[in-house]
């Protein structure tokens, strides 16, 4: 990485520390790499306990801090969970990786650091992924009875259901959502740098289809095979007269402007009624 | 009159007393918050704990994913309401981070010595709450009196008394004004010691407060480090960990202060590195403000950091920056990264996982809360009921972290 410039906390610096704990995973590794000043270990799903056990037994990385886990839906695997480690005595932190996806559970870490258990259980209540042999795997952000995994990406927002106090029932009621206005969402994405939807004006660019496929491309290889007739007369730019012919004054009289229209007459009045109006005025517009 | 036969009650002549389970929360004045923890007693000894946590989950980070950088920001004041700057500074550090942003050296003195005013502002909350918990009235009231001062001054500097929003990324907000700096100095030099010595005195050595906290919940060195204690639960524990020291972000390198460690690590030193901390809070601010150079208070960097006021006025240029970074908002290079601050709760982490766009596509937010609150059970196995709310004052947790 280039100059450190910013001013965010600054762990130890130990010489080559990624190549040394990747050296020690060997296999269970997928790939390590260091971006930012972070260390990022990817590792083996099926391994994520047995590598986390070597660091902290052997490398020192002796607390779990925390567990976050990430979306990416077009994946295969569509989780990440991802572990943060922190050296106390090596002043150090890293973060370990792994892939899962919803039928895929991952070993569980609660049999190294007892705090674990409610960082899985996070996990499992905003993603559903699994945590095999997590004795406790309840729901612990959520309501109870909570039905889905909010954090996915593919959860709306606004969720599915609300709830209200019910005056009519003196309890509070489980509704599903429904906005007066739809959520809106603003895309101040510039058009330049990849905006993901139409421009206003441009619908009939972006819907035109690709034309058909021809058999036989079309080519001009030959004048004659143009269109264009027989060259012109060599004498047909050459101008007549010096200018263009001076406007004759005739006595004929030219039409003229039609002349403007008048107000509209008046419309013969009503007969009356037995009422209240006047009614001797033009009918007022639009009546 | 004739034929009436007594039900007999099945557990008459039972001698044994069967475990009882009761709710302690929701609704609690001492569970700090809307906590509800499920606790299996035996007489008067806890056996069991469940909190139950979630009761004030706003799904923030679902939020923050939906809003750009900027917009994300004031997230964090509600996240923590107790010590809000602490909460942002965790992300502005992580922005600054991934960009790779220098912060001007004025900008990183004002946060350190509002990160510390934070803290004290914090702790007044705790220690007060912690004394009131175990059964003494004064104390808090005079530490409100402290905590209403800080809350003052961030009024002065940002406008708000709680929600600041005042560390950008990139900066603060606004730079403050010379008086402010000198009243805050005078704080510091005269009620702050006065309130804060004269509310303690009433307290460190009260017999009744030893006996509530004294020998309550010890944690072991080990099982510190195991649960993933944090903040002054592991300093208490004899372990000196200061995310400020071990690895200083902002101007801290260049701060001298001391750790405070407990040598028990019982409720009692728990609190009672809380009240040294302030002093070390104190004495940071005292280097801040004497060294605190002139300068501007935000990076020069056009793309990330808005124009002043009179700047957009007359600069096309900044018209334009102006527009863009309150609309699109700035882009932040694609990577992952986790910052963890020292909060005055503990370690709080922002981790924050960017796609390249103006908007975080992952914010996860490690609260200090979380581990100690799962700890809870642990710590309170074979205490008293009433040792449960020493436990959780000296936890120090508040639930807009917590839950988030």
């Amino acid at each position: 990485m280039a100059t450190v410039l910013h001013s965010a906390p600054k762990i130890a610096e130990i010489d080559g520390i990624a190549a040394t704990l990747s050296g020690a995973l060997g296999t269970m590794l997928l790939h390590a790499k260091e971006e930012h000043g972070e260390i990022v270990l990817s590792v083996v799903r099926e391994n994520v306990e047995d590598a986390l056990r070597l660091l902290r037994d052997e490398h020192g990385y002796q607390q779990l801090m925390e567990i976050a886990g990430v979306d990416y839906p077009a994946r295969e695997e569509r989780f990440d969970v991802v572990y943060m480690l922190l050296s106390l005595t090596k002043n150090h932190r890293i973060l370990v990786k792994c892939r899962a996806a919803e039928n895929t559970p991952v070993p569980t870490v609660t049999t190294l650091w007892p705090n674990a258990g409610w960082l899985e259980r996070e996990v499992f209540d905003m993603y559903g992924v699994l945590f095999d042999g997590n004795t406790d795997l309840r729901r612990i952000l959520t309501d109870y009875g909570f039905e889905g995994h909010p954090f996915r990406k593919d959860f709306p927002l606004t969720g599915y259901q609300e709830l209200r106090y019910s005056e009519d029932e003196k309890r509070v009621v489980y509704e599903p959502v429904e906005l007066a206005q739809d959520l809106r969402s603003f895309d101040f994405m510039s058009p330049w740098e990849g905006a993901q939807y139409v421009l206003p004006g441009d619908e009939k660019a972006a819907e035109q289809p690709a034309p058909p496929p021809v058999a036989q491309p079309k080519t001009t290889d030959k004048p004659a095979e143009t269109g264009a007739g027989k060259p012109a007369d060599k004498a047909a730019p050459k101008k007549a007269s010096a200018g263009s012919p001076a406007q004759k004054r005739t006595a004929k009289k030219e039409p003229a402007a039609p002349a403007p229209t008048e107000d509209r007459p008046a419309r013969k009045p009503r007969a009356k009624k037995a009422g209240n109006e006047g009614g001797s005025g033009p009918a007022p517009e639009g009546s | 009159m004739s034929g009436l036969t007594l039900e007999t009650s099945p557990t008459t002549g039972d001698e044994q007393i069967t475990n009882y389970t009761i709710n302690f929360g929701p609704q609690h004045p001492a569970a700090h918050g809307v906590l509800r923890m499920v606790m299996e007693l035996d007489g008067e000894i806890i056996e069991r704990i469940d909190p139950h946590i979630g009761l004030l989950h706003r799904g923030t980070e679902k939020l923050i994913e939906h809003k750009t950088y900027l917009q994300a920001l004031p997230y964090f004041d509600r996240l923590d309401y107790c010590s809000p700057l602490a909460m942002e500074h965790s992300y502005v550090l992580a922005i600054e981070k991934l960009l790779n942003l220098e912060v001007p050296i004025r900008a990183q003195y004002l946060r350190v010595l509002f990160a510390e005013l934070t803290r004290i502002c914090n702790h007044m909350l705790n220690i007060g709450s912690h004394v009131m918990d175990v059964g003494a009235m004064t104390p808090n009231l005079w530490l409100f009196e402290i905590r209403e001062d800080c809350l003052n001054f961030f009024e002065r500097a940002s406008g708000a008394r709680m929600h600041s929003a005042w560390f950008r990324p990139g900066g603060v907000h606004q730079d403050v004004p010379l008086k402010l700096l000198t009243d805050i100095a005078d704080w510091l030099d005269t009620r702050l010691p006065e309130l804060f010595e004269d509310a303690m005195s009433l307290v460190v050595d009260n017999r009744i407060f030893k006996q509530r906290n004294v020998d309550i919940a010890i944690v072991s060195k080990d099982d510190a480090v195991r649960w993933g204690f944090s903040g002054p639960m592991i300093r208490a524990a004899g372990i000196p960990w200061d995310i400020r020291k071990a690895q200083p972000y902002d101007v801290y390198n260049r701060m001298d202060f001391e750790i405070p460690v407990g040598t028990n690590s019982d409720c009692y030193d728990r609190f009672m590195v809380r009240v040294e901390e302030v002093r070390q809070s104190a004495r940071i601010m005292k280097q801040c403000l004497a060294e605190m150079p002139e300068g501007p208070t935000a990076s020069s960097d056009q793309k990330i950091v808005p124009p002043k006021r009179g700047e957009m006025k007359q600069s096309m240029e900044a018209l334009i920056h102006h527009f863009k970074l309150y609309t699109e908002g700035f882009h932040v290079p694609a990577g992952e990264v986790y910052v963890a601050t020292e909060s005055p709760k503990g370690e709080f982490g922002v981790f924050l996982v960017s796609d390249g766009s103006n908007k975080p596509y992952r914010c996860k937010i490690r609260p200090t809360a979380f581990s100690h609150l799962q700890a809870m059970d642990f710590m309170s196995k074979g205490h008293m009921l009433p040792d449960a709310t020493a436990i959780l004052g000296a936890i120090d947790v508040v639930f807009g972290e917590c839950d988030r």
